[in-house]
C-alpha cells in the first residue's frame, strides 16, 4: 500500500498541503479557535482577493481542520513551500496575493517570528512547537480538507481498512491492535486490543461498535479537533474495529456542543457509502457495516460507557453496575465495544504501518503516542501529539514554549474534572498512564491547562467540584452528595469564611467518595482537590488561616487600590471604571472607593503606571487602603 | 477588535411568550422520527422547532408516542441542552471551560449581569437576551471566548465585553430599555470631581 505521506516514521510533516489539479492553494485554518479569532472572514477575503487578482485558475483557497497552534491563529498555509502565515489580518491578506501569490515572493513581514531567536520562520516544519511533535491520530488534521474524500484518499487513506477486510482474518487484526500495545485514548488505558477480544468472543449475532465522542472535559478539544478534522480517519478505525468484533452497526456520539463536528462527519459517512466503504459491502469484501451519528444533549456523564449506552437508547445518561461489561451486554443488551475518537484514528495508522511500527513508539509501559490541548498559560496553545513516556517539561515549555508573559510555571492540570493539578517539581514525570496515576493526576482524554502564579489553586478546584458536582447524574449517594459538602467547605474557602478543619473534612470526604461511588465520575471528582491540597497546602492554609489569597484571585480576599507614589492622576483608571470607584481630581493621586469597587480588573488592565495594585489580606488591605492618596 | 453583531436568522421573531403554539409540527417530528432509541433526537427537533420545550409539546409527543410525559420530563431535565423555558431572542453564551475560568471568565458573565441586569442562566425581562454559560466552546487558546448568537469573540476582558454589549444595544436600538448600562464613555473624565 501506499505510504501516507508525512508518516511520523519518517519525521514529521505537519504542513503537506497537496496541491490539487496542479493548483496552488491557500489554506486557512478553521479549527475552532482560529474560527474564534476571525478565520472565516480571512478566508472569505482571500477567496475574493484572489478573485481580483485574476488568479481563480491558478490558486485555490479551501479550509483545513484545526493546523496546531492555535495561539498563532487565524492562520494559514500557501502551498509554494508551505508557508506559514500567522495571526493574520483581514488588511494582511491582499498583501499575500499580490506579493506572494501574483508575485511569488514570500512576504516577510508576516512571517512567524521565533520568540527566542526573533528571527523569521517560514515553514510550519521549522518552528519547534511543530517540530517537535509525532503525529499519529493527528496526522491529517490540519493538512487535508476536512470536507474532501478525496484529499483523505490521497493521503492513503481507507487503505488501512481495505488491507484488513480484504486480506486479514478478524482475529489476526485483533492480535495486530494488542501487539500494537494501544490503550484507550480516553483516559482510564484500557488495552484496547483486549477490548476489542472480550467483544469478539462474545456469543451473539447482533454487536455494536460505538465511537465515544463526548469530549466533555472542559479545556480539552483533541477529539473534536480529529472529528472536524480528519472524520474519515475516526470512520476508517471503526469500520476496521467493526470487521474484527464483528458488528454490523455503529455509532459516532457526539457531544452536544460539537456542531461543525457533527456536520463534517455526516458528510464524511455520506461521502464513504458512496464510495462503498460503508454500508452492505465494503470494499466488495461482502462485509456490511452501517454507521450512525447520535448527537449528545449535554451531559458529562455521558462520557461514562454504560451511561452513553444509555443516552444512545433514548434514557437518561446514567451509568450503571458493571459487570456486566458493554462487551457483553451493552446497547440493547448486546455485545458492544466503545473506544475513543483518538484511539479509533489510530487504529488505521497501526494497521497500515504494522504494530511493530507503533510499539517502537512510547515507553515501555505505553505505546504509541498522545495527543493533548495544551492551553491556559501557555504561549502556545493548541494541539499537541507526543510520543508516550515524553516528559510534562518537555510539552510544556519546549513544544508549549513555557509561560505566557514571562510569569512563573505553578502547575499543570491533566485530565480535566477527573485529573489533578502536578506541580512545578514533578515537570519530568513521563506521560504515561502510571507515572501521571502516581502523582494523583491521570493522563485522562489529554487536556492540559497550564496554570501561572496568578492561578489559585483553590479556586481552580473549587471550579472542577462545581462542574462535577452539577453533572453529577444523581444517582449514587457519595457521588449526588458528597461532592455538594465538598464544593460547599470550597465555596466557603474562597469566600474568606475557612473554617479550622475544613481541609481534613475534604479529605475524609474525597476518600469516601472515591471509595464508594458507582461510576468514574464520582470516584475521580475529588482528584483535582486531593491534588490541590498535596502539592499546595500552603495557600489552603493561606485562605483559611490568614484570610489571604496568595494567588490574589479570589474577589472576596482582595482589594484594588492605588498606588500614590506611582498614580500621576491621568484619570484613565476613572474612566473605565464601569461603577465609578476610582475618585479623585486630575493630576492627583486617584483612590479606588472600596464600597463601590466591584473588582472587575478593568483599572488596572488600563493602568499605564502600573499604580493600581491588587492586594490581600486583612492588614495588607487596610494598609494598602489607608495609604491610598497619600494616606 | 469588537466585531458587530447581526440579528440572528434563528431567532424567534415573534413574542417568545406566546401560548398559541402549533402542535401540528409535533406530529411531523415524531411521525418522521425513526424506531426505539430516537427519544432524544425527537426531543432535539421538538427544541429547535419552538426554541424549547412548551409543556403543550410535551403532552402532544407524550400522546403520540405513548411514552409517559414523566418520562420525558425525566429527559429534559437531565440533559443540559433542554430548557422548559423561552429562551430571549439574543442568545449569549458566556465559556467557562478550564482554560477561560483561569483567563478570567467570571468577569464576562458578571459584565453581562451587572450591564444588562440579568442573572447568569436567564432572560431579560424583556426577553431581548438570555444569558448562559458553557462548559467548553473548544477555542482555550483565545480565552476567555464568548458567542453572541452566531457571532464569536475572543480575547476578551471585562472592559472589552462591556463595549460590545454598549454596541450591542446601541444597533440594536435598545438603549431606552437599559438606561442603567455602564457608559463609561459617556462618563469620559466623569469621576474626576468626587
Amino acid at each position: 500500500m501506499p505510504e501516507p505521506a508525512g508518516a511520523p516514521a519518517a519525521g514529521v510533516k505537519v504542513a503537506v498541503s497537496a496541491e490539487r489539479d496542479g493548483k496552488r492553494r491557500v489554506s486557512v485554518c478553521a479549527g475552532t479557535a482560529c474560527v474564534f479569532a476571525g478565520s472565516m472572514k480571512v478566508r472569505d477575503v482571500f477567496a475574493l482577493e484572489v478573485e481580483a487578482a485574476g488568479l481563480r485558475d491558478e490558486v485555490e483557497v479551501a479550509i483545513i481542520g484545526c493546523h496546531g497552534l492555535c495561539s498563532q491563529g487565524p492562520l494559514a498555509v500557501v502551498s509554494d513551500g508551505d508557508t506559514y502565515y500567522p495571526r493574520l489580518k483581514v488588511k494582511d491578506v491582499k498583501r499575500i496575493v499580490e506579493e506572494h501569490l501574483a508575485g511569488g515572493a514570500v512576504v516577510e513581514k508576516l512571517l512567524y517570528v521565533d520568540p527566542d531567536s526573533g528571527a523569521r520562520v517560514a515553514c510550519a516544519h521549522d518552528i519547534p512547537f511543530y517540530s517537535q511533535q509525532t503525529r499519529i491520530a493527528l496526522r491529517d488534521v490540519g493538512v487535508i480538507d476536512p470536507e474532501s474524500l478525496g484529499e483523505y484518499l490521497a493521503r492513503g487513506g481507507y487503505e488501512a481498512a481495505r488491507k484488513a477486510l480484504t486480506t486479514m482474518p478478524p482475529d489476526e487484526i485483533v492480535d495486530e491492535i494488542l501487539a500494537s500495545g494501544l490503550r484507550g485514548r480516553g483516559g482510564a488505558g484500557f488495552p484496547t486490543g483486549t477490548k476489542w477480544k472480550f467483544a469478539r468472543s462474545s456469543p451473539g449475532d447482533v454487536k455494536y461498535v460505538i465511537c465515544n465522542g463526548d469530549e466533555g472535559d472542559p479545556g480539552a478539544f483533541m477529539d473534536a479537533s480529529i472529528m472536524d478534522g480528519d472524520p474519515h480517519a475516526v470512520i476508517e478505525g471503526m469500520v476496521i474495529a467493526s470487521y474484527a468484533i464483528g458488528a454490523h452497526e455503529g455509532f459516532i456520539y457526539v457531544r452536544a456542543e460539537y456542531p461543525l463536528a457533527v456536520r463534517r462527519l455526516r458528510l464524511a459517512i455520506a461521502a464513504a457509502e458512496e464510495h462503498g466503504f460503508l454500508g452492505e459491502d465494503v470494499f466488495g469484501s461482502g462485509w456490511g457495516f452501517k454507521l450512525k451519528i447520535k448527537e449528545g444533549a449535554g451531559a458529562f456523564v455521558c462520557g461514562e460507557e454504560t451511561a452513553l449506552i444509555a443516552s444512545i437508547m433514548g434514557e437518561r445518561g446514567m451509568p450503571r453496575k458493571r459487570p456486566p461489561f458493554p462487551a457483553v451486554s451493552g446497547l440493547w443488551g448486546k455485545p458492544t465495544n466503545i473506544n475513543n475518537v483518538e484511539t479509533f484514528a489510530s487504529v488505521s495508522w497501526i494497521i497500515a504501518h504494522g504494530a511493530a511500527a507503533y510499539a517502537a513508539i512510547g515507553s515501555d509501559t505505553c505505546k504509541g503516542t498522545k495527543a493533548f490541548s495544551l492551553a491556559g498559560k501557555v504561549v502556545n496553545g493548541g494541539l499537541a501529539e507526543v510520543p508516550m513516556g515524553a516528559t510534562l517539561r518537555h510539552v510544556i515549555f519546549d513544544i508549549g514554549g513555557g509561560i505566557k508573559d514571562g510569569r512563573e510555571f505553578k502547575a499543570v492540570q491533566l485530565g480535566g474534572p477527573s485529573g489533578g493539578c502536578v506541580p512545578a517539581g514533578l515537570l519530568d514525570t513521563p506521560v504515561d498512564y502510571e507515572s501521571l496515576a502516581a502523582t494523583g493526576a491521570i493522563m485522562g482524554s489529554g487536556g492540559m491547562v497550564v496554570a501561572d502564579d496568578t492561578t489559585c489553586m483553590v479556586d481552580l478546584a473549587r471550579y472542577f467540584l462545581r462542574f462535577t458536582q452539577n453533572e453529577s447524574c444523581g444517582k449514587c449517594v457519595p457521588c449526588r452528595l458528597g461532592t455538594k459538602r465538598m464544593l460547599e467547605i470550597l465555596e466557603r474557602i474562597t469566600a474568606g469564611q475557612g473554617r479550622d478543619g475544613d481541609i481534613a473534612s475534604l479529605e475524609l470526604l474525597a476518600s469516601t467518595i472515591k471509595k464508594t461511588s458507582l461510576c468514574g465520575l464520582g470516584q475521580t471528582a475529588p482528584n483535582p482537590v486531593l491534588t490541590t491540597i498535596r502539592y499546595f497546602r500552603d495557600e489552603y492554609e493561606a485562605h483559611i488561616a490568614a484570610r489571604r489569597c496568595p494567588a490574589l484571585s479570589c474577589d472576596a480576599l482582595i482589594a484594588y487600590t492605588i498606588d500614590p507614589e506611582a498614580c500621576t492622576g491621568c484619570t484613565l483608571c476613572a474612566k473605565k471604571c464601569p461603577v465609578n470607584s476610582a475618585r479623585g481630581e486630575k493630576k492627583q493621586p486617584y483612590a479606588i472607593d472600596q464600597a463601590l469597587c466591584i473588582k472587575c480588573d478593568a483599572c488596572r488592565a488600563a493602568c499605564k503606571f502600573d499604580a493600581v495594585n491588587i492586594v490581600s489580606g486583612p492588614h495588607e488591605i487596610a494598609a494598602a487602603v489607608a495609604a491610598q492618596r497619600g494616606g | 477588535m469588537p466585531r458587530r453583531v447581526v440579528r440572528s436568522e434563528q431567532a424567534p421573531d415573534g413574542d417568545a411568550r406566546r401560548d398559541d403554539l402549533d402542535l401540528t409540527q409535533v406530529a411531523v417530528i415524531v411521525d418522521a422520527g425513526d424506531a426505539h432509541g430516537s427519544l432524544i433526537a425527537l426531543l432535539q427537533r421538538t427544541q429547535n422547532e419552538f426554541g424549547y420545550m412548551p409543556e403543550p409539546a410535551v403532552d402532544e409527543i407524550a400522546r403520540l408516542t405513548g411514552v409517559p410525559a414523566s418520562r420525558i420530563y425525566g429527559i429534559i431535565t437531565f440533559y443540559a441542552q433542554f430548557s422548559t423555558v423561552p429562551s430571549g431572542r439574543h442568545k449569549i453564551f458566556v465559556c467557562h471551560g478550564t482554560a477561560c475560568h483561569v483567563a478570567g471568565a467570571t468577569r464576562i458573565t458578571e459584565a453581562f449581569e451587572q450591564e444588562l441586569d440579568v442573572p447568569d442562566g436567564k432572560s431579560t425581562a424583556d426577553m431581548e437576551f438570555s444569558l448562559g454559560a458553557v462548559a467548553c466552546m473548544g477555542a482555550c487558546s483565545q480565552a476567555p471566548v464568548m458567542r453572541i448568537d452566531e457571532e464569536t469573540y475572543g480575547n476578551l476582558s471585562a472592559d472589552h465585553t462591556r463595549k460590545v454589549i454598549r454596541e450591542l444595544v446601541k444597533e440594536l436600538g435598545l438603549e431606552a430599555r437599559y438606561p442603567g448600562l455602564a457608559g463609561a464613555g459617556s462618563r469620559a473624565g466623569g469621576g474626576g470631581d468626587a
